[in-house]
C-alpha cells in the first residue's frame, strides 16, 4: 500500500516538475522576441543621470526643458531620475552596478574609471563637442566681507594670520582641483616643483579642519563662520555669496585650473535598457543654445564661445589652466600628487 | 537615595538604631543632592530636550501650511515616506520569523554551533552599518560575486528560491502541526519520511510550475538588489538583525521550558504549544523587540546610504531624503521631515515605556537574567 502510494506520489512530483520546465523552454523560447520588440517604439522611458553633489539645481531645470521638447521630436515621454553624491562615490556606485544612462560627474577620472571597467567604451571622451564638455567650472576664492585679510592671488593664501578653508583632496573633487590650482598657480607662472612643494605645505598648515566634501567645507565657512578664505567651486562661489546678502565677497585669482566635468553615455546600461538614442540625445541638447543658458545661469562657464561673452559679468576673464600643464592628464595628476605616497602624503599631517 | 532607605527599612524593620545609622550613612548633604540633579537636568536639557524642541520649532518656523507643503507637495519628499514605510515592516516582518526561531533554538535547545550562533546574531550590532551596506555591494554589487550572474538573468533564481522556500514552509508546518503523542498520530502524521519526500517536493514542483506557467518573473532581465528595492530591505533587516532575538532569549530562558513541556505532555502539537504557551509568555518582550527593532530600522541611515544609490523619487529613504534637503539648503524642508523622524522617536518611547509599566516583570527581566546565566 505505502509502497503505492509512494510511487504514485513520485510519478506525479516528476511530472510537475517536467511540466514546469516544459513551460519554462516555452515561455523563454517566445520572451526574446518581445524584448527585442519593446525597445522599437516605447512610449515612456526612464533615463537616470549619476552626477555630483552641487549640479542638482542645474540638472533640473535642464531636465524640465528637455523632456518636453523630447516628447515633441520623437512623442517619447521621458523621466529622468537625478542621483547625486561625492563624485568618486558615485562613479563606484554605476561601476558596482547602478544603472546610470548618462553620467556627468565632476572629474575625468571618475568617467575614466567607469570606462575601464567596460561600462563605456574607450573613445568616449571624443563622441561628444568640446571633448565631451558641455561646460567648465574652476576655483575661486570666497572672503568674508570688505575682504578684511586682503587676499587677491594664490600667495596671499599663506600670509600668517589666513585662515582656509578646503575640503580634504583625498576624498573631494573640490578638494583635489584646489591643490591642482594651488599648485599650477606657482608652476604656470614659472615656478619651480621646489617653490610648489614650499607653497602647498604652507598652504594645508593654513586650513584648520579638511571637510569630506564640498557641501561640507561650505557648511564650515558659511554656518560654522571658520577661516577667512573658501576655496570653491565657482559655481558654489557664487551661490554661497547670494545666499550671504553682502557678507562674503568674489575674489577671482589672476590664474586658476579648468574643471572639466565631463559627461558620457554609459554603453553598457543604455544597450541593455534600449535607452541609448535617449540618453545621447539628452547629452547632445546640452550643447544647444537654450541649455547653455541653463547652465550659464547656474555660474558654469558654457562651452558655447558666444554665450560665455553674454554672460562677461559673471565670467570675469582669469587664466585657465589645462590639467596637462602640471601633469600628463588626470590620472597622473591624481597619482602624482593625491594618491596614496603622493605629495599630498609627503606634505599634510593632521592638526592635533 | 529614597531607595537606599527603604531597602533599609525593609532589611532591618525592628532594630530602629541601625535605620538611623544606615540612613545617615547613605544620606548625602541637599546641596549634593541638589546640584547633581541640576546638573543631571542641565545635561539632558542641553543634550536632549532643547535639540529634539529644536526640530519641532525649526520645522514649524515659517508656519503649519509651510510645514504641510514640504511635507507633502514634494513628490520626492512623499516618495521617501512612502518608500520608508513599505521598507520597514518587511524588514520588520523577516526579523520577527527571524528573531522568534532563534530565541527558541537558543533558549530551548542545546546543540553544537550554539554559542556561535549567539555570537553571530550580535555581529549586526558589532559591525558599523556601513561596512554592513558595502558587504551587500560586494556579494550583489556587478562587480562582486554574484553580480555577472544577477545582471545577465537574476530572475531565474526567482522560481527555486521561492519553490523551495515554499517546500521548507511546508515541511516546517508538518512537524508544528504533527501531534506530538505518537499514539494520536493517524493516516499521513505517521510516515514523516514519506510526506518529507513527497510532500516537499509536489509544494516545490508546485509552486515551480506555477511560477512559470504564469511567468511570474521577467525573463531576460536583470533582478537588481542593490540601488533598488531589495537591497534597502536587506541593508535595514541586517542592521536590525539582533533586536528581537535579543529581547527573546532572556526572556524566554527566564521563564523556562516547564509549562511547553506540560501543554505537550498534555497532548499539544508545536503549533498549539507556541501559540497557546510559548506566544502569550513572551508577548510583551516580543512587542518591546519590535518596537526597538522598527525605531532602528526606521531611521536607518548608514548601511541604507550605501546601497540606495542616491536616486531622487525612487531609492531615497527618509533619513538618505534629510540628508539631501539638507545640503541643498532647503533648511525648512529638511526639518519638516525630521519632525517625522523625531515623531516616530517620540511616540517609540512612549510605547516602550507603556510597555514596562505594563509588564514590568518580564520587560524588565532581560537585564536581570543577562549575567545571571541560561536555564
Amino acid at each position: 500500500m505505502i509502497v503505492n502510494l509512494r510511487s504514485v506520489a513520485v510519478l506525479a512530483t516528476s511530472l510537475l516538475l517536467m511540466g514546469g520546465c516544459k513551460a519554462r523552454s516555452e515561455a523563454s523560447a517566445e520572451q526574446p522576441a518581445a524584448s527585442v520588440e519593446s525597445p522599437k517604439a516605447p512610449k515612456e522611458l526612464e533615463l537616470l543621470n549619476v552626477s555630483y553633489d552641487p549640479t542638482r539645481e542645474v540638472w533640473r531645470d535642464f531636465n524640465n526643458t528637455f523632456i518636453p521638447v523630447y516628447e515633441k521630436e520623437t512623442g517619447t515621454k521621458l523621466s529622468i531620475k537625478q542621483s547625486h553624491g561625492g563624485s568618486s562615490t558615485q562613479a563606484r556606485a554605476v561601476i558596482d552596478g547602478l544603472e546610470a544612462d548618462v553620467v556627468t560627474l565632476a572629474s575625468y577620472l571618475d568617467t575614466d574609471a567607469i570606462s575601464k571597467k567596460g561600462l563605456i567604451k574607450p573613445d568616449w571622451l571624443n563622441r561628444l563637442p568640446n571633448q565631451s564638455l558641455p561646460y567648465t567650472s574652476t576655483i575661486i576664492f570666497v572672503v568674508r566681507k570688505g575682504n578684511p585679510k586682503g587676499v587677491k592671488d594664490w600667495p596671499d593664501l599663506v600670509k600668517s594670520g589666513v585662515e582656509i578653508v578646503t575640503p580634504n583632496p583625498k576624498t573631494s573633487g573640490n578638494g583635489y582641483l584646489a591643490f591642482f590650482s594651488a599648485w599650477g598657480s606657482v608652476t604656470v607662472r614659472g615656478g619651480s616643483r621646489d617653490d610648489a612643494v614650499k607653497f602647498i605645505t604652507q598652504l594645508y598648515k593654513h586650513v584648520p579642519v579638511l571637510d569630506s566634501g564640498a557641501r561640507g567645507a561650505t557648511t564650515t565657512f558659511v554656518q560654522k563662520k571658520i577661516g577667512d578664505v573658501h576655496l570653491a567651486w565657482e559655481n558654489e562661489a557664487h551661490l554661497e555669496v547670494l545666499e550671504a546678502k553682502g557678507d562674503l565677497e568674489l575674489i577671482y585669482p589672476p590664474i586658476s585650473i579648468r574643471a572639466e566635468p565631463h559627461v558620457a553615455v554609459v554603453d553598457a546600461n543604455v544597450d541593455r535598457k534600449g535607452t541609448r538614442e535617449a540618453a545621447e540625445a539628452y547629452l547632445k541638447y546640452a550643447y544647444t543654445e537654450a541649455a547653455q543658458e541653463i547652465f550659464a545661469k547656474h555660474y558654469y562657464r558654457p562651452s558655447n564661445e558666444a554665450i560665455l561673452k553674454k554672460h562677461a559679468d559673471s565670467f570675469p576673464e582669469l587664466k585657465l589652466f589645462a590639467i596637462t600643464e602640471i601633469a600628463k592628464d588626470f590620472s597622473e595628476a591624481h597619482k602624482q600628487y593625491i594618491g596614496e605616497g603622493g605629495v599630498f602624503d609627503t606634505i599634510y599631517k593632521p592638526k592635533k | 537615595m529614597k531607595t537606599g532607605e527603604q531597602i533599609g527599612i525593609s532589611k532591618h524593620p525592628p532594630d530602629g538604631q541601625e535605620i538611623v545609622s544606615e540612613r545617615r550613612a547613605q544620606k548625602d548633604p541637599a546641596w549634593v543632592q541638589w546640584s547633581l540633579t541640576a546638573i543631571a537636568l542641565v545635561v539632558v536639557g542641553v543634550l536632549i530636550v532643547v535639540p529634539v524642541v529644536n526640530v519641532f520649532a525649526e520645522a514649524l518656523a515659517d508656519g503649519v501650511g509651510v510645514y504641510w507643503k514640504n511635507l507633502f507637495a514634494d513628490p520626492d519628499t512623499l516618495q521617501s515616506i512612502t518608500l520608508t514605510l513599505s521598507v520597514v515592516p518587511i524588514a520588520l516582518l523577516a526579523n520577527v520569523l527571524f528573531g522568534v526561531s532563534a530565541a527558541w533554538a537558543i533558549s530551548r535547545f542545546s546543540f553544537p554551533g550554539r554559542t556561535l550562533l549567539v555570537a553571530l546574531i550580535d555581529l549586526p550590532f558589532a559591525v558599523s552599518p556601513v561596512v554592513a551596506g558595502l558587504m551587500l555591494v560586494l556579494i550583489f554589487g556587478l562587480q562582486g560575486y554574484l553580480g555577472e550572474f544577477l545582471r545577465r538573468d537574476g530572475y531565474s533564481i526567482m522560481p527555486y528560491l521561492i519553490s523551495t522556500l515554499g517546500a521548507v514552509l511546508a515541511i516546517v508546518g508538518y512537524f508544528l502541526f504533527r501531534p506530538s503523542n505518537a499514539h494520536a498520530r493517524r493516516g499521513l502524521w505517521k510516515h514523516p519520511f514519506l510526506v518529507l519526500l513527497v510532500g516537499g517536493s509536489a509544494v516545490f514542483g508546485i509552486l515551480f510550475f506555477v511560477q512559470d506557467y504564469w511567468t511570474l518573473w521577467p525573463v531576460h532581465k536583470s533582478l537588481k538588489i542593490i540601488f533598488a528595492f531589495p537591497g534597502l530591505v536587506l541593508a535595514t533587516a541586517f542592521v536590525t538583525f539582533p533586536f528581537v532575538a535579543r529581547e527573546l532569549i532572556p526572556v524566554m530562558n527566564a521563564i523556562g521550558p516547564e509549562e511547553e513541556l506540560a501543554a505537550v505532555s498534555l497532548g499539544a502539537n508545536g503549533w498549539q504549544m507556541f501559540w497557546h504557551v510559548t506566544l502569550p509568555n513572551v508577548k510583551w518582550g516580543l512587542a518591546y523587540g519590535v518596537i526597538l527593532c522598527n525605531a532602528r530600522a526606521i531611521g536607518e541611515f548608514g548601511a541604507v546610504y550605501v546601497v540606495s544609490g542616491h536616486i531622487a523619487g525612487k531609492t531615497d529613504t527618509m533619513p538618505l531624503r534629510i540628508e539631501k534637503l539638507f545640503q541643498e539648503y532647503n533648511l525648512p524642508g529638511a526639518f519638516a521631515l525630521a519632525s517625522v523622524l523625531t515623531l516616530v522617536a517620540v511616540l517609540t518611547l512612549f510605547a516602550k515605556s507603556k510597555l514596562e509599566r505594563k509588564a514590568p516583570s518580564v520587560v524588565s527581566v532581560p537585564e536581570a537574567n543577562h549575567t545571571g546565566g541560561q536555564v
